[in-house]
């Protein structure tokens, strides 16, 4: 049943429901499919067994009509989650061996309607990072190479694992996280769709916390309509979460149109910056077309404070991981380096030993810029800048509807290629602004460029408009067509 | 502003991590870079503006004063890289 790997959560979900195949039969194809892909890297732990009892579960409901909303869908979960039981460490050394005793709020969501896990998917390290590279169990390699080329290629960062085993055709569904751009940036090179939504739509409680002000977890599929069922089941209230939004969870996927009539698409020209690739402004142009094509008026946007997006997150996003950190002690948790005298020395030898270089970067500058002397000339500054970014955005959405850019500024690029810190920060540049405001974001995928590679398109919807966001992104997929799928070379 | 090695060492010391001289030495070019980069945003005017402090607004809400938790000392305990007498066991502070 190897074509089952090949259809969307929606599609499955219907051939369960009408007995075409069982919940049994889908588990052992992606199981199967997740086994023979070793060379991804994109699973830190497989867990077959989880699917299949799932999938059990799901057949026997089925024999006595009682149907959950994923009943028979396995998915993949990025490794920032806590599951039960189940290593989860972040993708960090720090973490190694760590099996929490519960479950976090979004994955107990998802087993509730009817989930099974197909593993833990891999990441960069504590999700900082945007090729996965930053990984403790290194890289995962895309599905996806340029024309004529078997250069290793990233799916993207930080929830690459998650990006590539979707595009892979190894998981229908998964989940992933966002702090800056790591649900859309890995979406966007690897040709599938992926959401952020509002902040405090999803519950936070049980995701290992890297920047609480802007994490978000999201779905990532390979269409509009799954991500609208994924996320439908992932958000609601959670008291154990004090930025959870207590509002009703709408019906995002009954509600999916792509009738954009009376719609007005906000142009930003902001974002039209110097040392983008030419294809990538074109695919721009195009996503206005088929937006127009939709019904809607594309109408000129300022996001004045635009290019101050991306320093602003790096000050605020390192500030609050140094915090957060603080809690890798080597005390109760994950490693702990043995062999020196004093207590500090344990925490100083066991944080050197566990964390990654990137990781250490980061709470060095979150340390320096909460720093006594310090704090208001960069922490308060960026609170500040990140008010008026809030404030563009707030000022843009009285006059647009829904706003387009592209994902990111370039495909995906080799392994290695990006060495330097900075340039490895620009490549969420149009993902960021969206982050510091909190609003839901999601890239779709629009083409191809001259290399063969999958570009995605950036739809940022007004806060809590998850549905204006989804039904302009279901609108680009009916149009972009999109059915490229990467060779099997794994 | 820029850090010296000096003070990156300091940074090193408030953040727990233990470097190398080499690593230090490494880490000062880098943070520079980085925060000669932040540094831009010097040039925005945010007089009166206040900070934002949670990105979108709602009332921080308060749960009813009672026990919903607890009596898991064992599965606290579970992942602890040492546990004596059901206790987290460091190493020695009082000599």
């Amino acid at each position: 049943m190897s074509e089952l790997t090949t259809k969307t959560i929606a599609e499955l979900r219907e051939g369960f429901r009408s007995g075409e195949f069982t919940a049994r039969e889908i588990a052992e194809s992606f199981n199967n499919a997740v086994a023979a892909a070793k060379s991804l890297n994109a699973f830190t732990v497989e867990t077959p067994d989880d699917a299949l009892a799932a999938a059990e579960a799901a057949d026997k409901a089925r024999g006595s009509g009682e149907l959950s909303p994923l009943a028979g869908i396995p998915l993949g979960i990025k490794d920032l989650f806590a599951t039960r039981g189940v290593d989860t460490t972040a993708g960090s050394n720090i973490l190694k061996g760590f099996r929490p005793p519960y479950e976090s709020t979004v994955t107990s969501n998802l087993r509730k309607a009817g989930a099974g896990m197909l593993g833990k998917l891999n990441m960069d390290e504590f999700a900082m990072g945007s090729s996965n590279e930053t990984s403790a169990y290194g890289p995962v390699i895309s599905p996806w190479r340029r024309k004529g080329s078997n250069v290793g290629l990233t799916p993207g960062g930080s929830s690459g694992g998650s990006a590539a085993a979707v595009s892979a055709g190894i998981a229908p569904g998964v989940t992933g996280t966002d702090t800056g751009g790591s649900i859309r940036q890995p979406a966007a090179f690897t040709g599938i769709s992926g959401i952020k939504p509002t902040y405090g739509r999803c519950s936070r409680w049980g995701i290992v916390s890297f920047a609480s002000s802007l994490d978000q977890a999201g779905p990532m599929a390979r269409t509009v309509r799954d991500c609208a069922i994924l996320l439908e089941v992932m958000a609601g209230f959670d008291p154990k979460d004090s930025t959870s939004l207590d509002l009703p969870v709408p019906p995002w996927e009954t509600n999916l149109s792509s009738n954009l009539n009376a719609k007005r698409i906000g142009i930003p020209k902001e974002y039209r910056i110097d040392g983008v690739p030419a294809e990538i402004n074109a695919l721009w142009d195009q996503g206005i077309e088929w937006l127009k094509d939709a019904g809607a008026t594309p109408v000129e946007i300022s996001l004045p404070h635009t290019r101050y997006a991306l320093p602003t997150y790096y000050i605020i996003a390192p500030a609050e991981a140094s915090s957060n950190l603080a809690r890798y002690d080597g005390v109760r948790y994950g490693l702990r380096e043995e062999g020196v005298k004093t207590l500090d020395d344990m925490y100083a030898a066991t944080r050197a030993a566990g964390f990654g270089a990137e990781v250490k970067r980061r709470i060095m500058i979150g340390t320096y810029v909460l720093s006594a002397g310090f704090y208001d000339a960069y922490f308060t500054k960026a609170q500040k800048v990140r008010a008026l970014i809030k404030q563009d955005f707030a000022r843009a959405f009285e006059q647009c509807d829904i706003i387009l850019t592209p994902t990111a500024p370039s495909a995906a690029f080799g392994i290695g290629e990006t060495t330097d810190p900075l340039a490895m920060y620009l490549n969420d540049v149009f993902a960021v602004p969206a982050s510091l405001a909190g609003l839901p974001a999601m890239s779709v995928p629009g083409g191809l460029d001259a290399q063969g590679l999958p570009l995605g398109l950036h739809l940022i919807g007004n806060e809590l408009d998850e549905q204006a966001v989804l039904n302009a992104g279901l609108a680009i997929e009916e149009r972009a067509g999109f059915t490229a799928k990467p060779d099997k070379w794994w | 502003m820029s850090v010296t090695h000096e003070q990156v060492r300091h940074i090193a010391k408030l953040a727990r991590i233990a470097m190398s001289e080499e690593e230090l030495g490494r880490l000062v070019p880098e943070l520079n870079n980085i925060l000669g980069w932040v540094e831009q945003l010097g040039e925005v005017n945010t007089d009166g503006v206040e900070p934002l402090t949670a990105v979108i607004e709602q009332k921080l809400r308060l749960r009813d004063d009672v026990v919903n938790d607890g009596n898991i000392r064992d599965e606290v305990l579970a992942n602890a890289p040492e546990a004596q007498h059901g206790f987290f066991a460091v190493p020695k502070v009082i000599e």
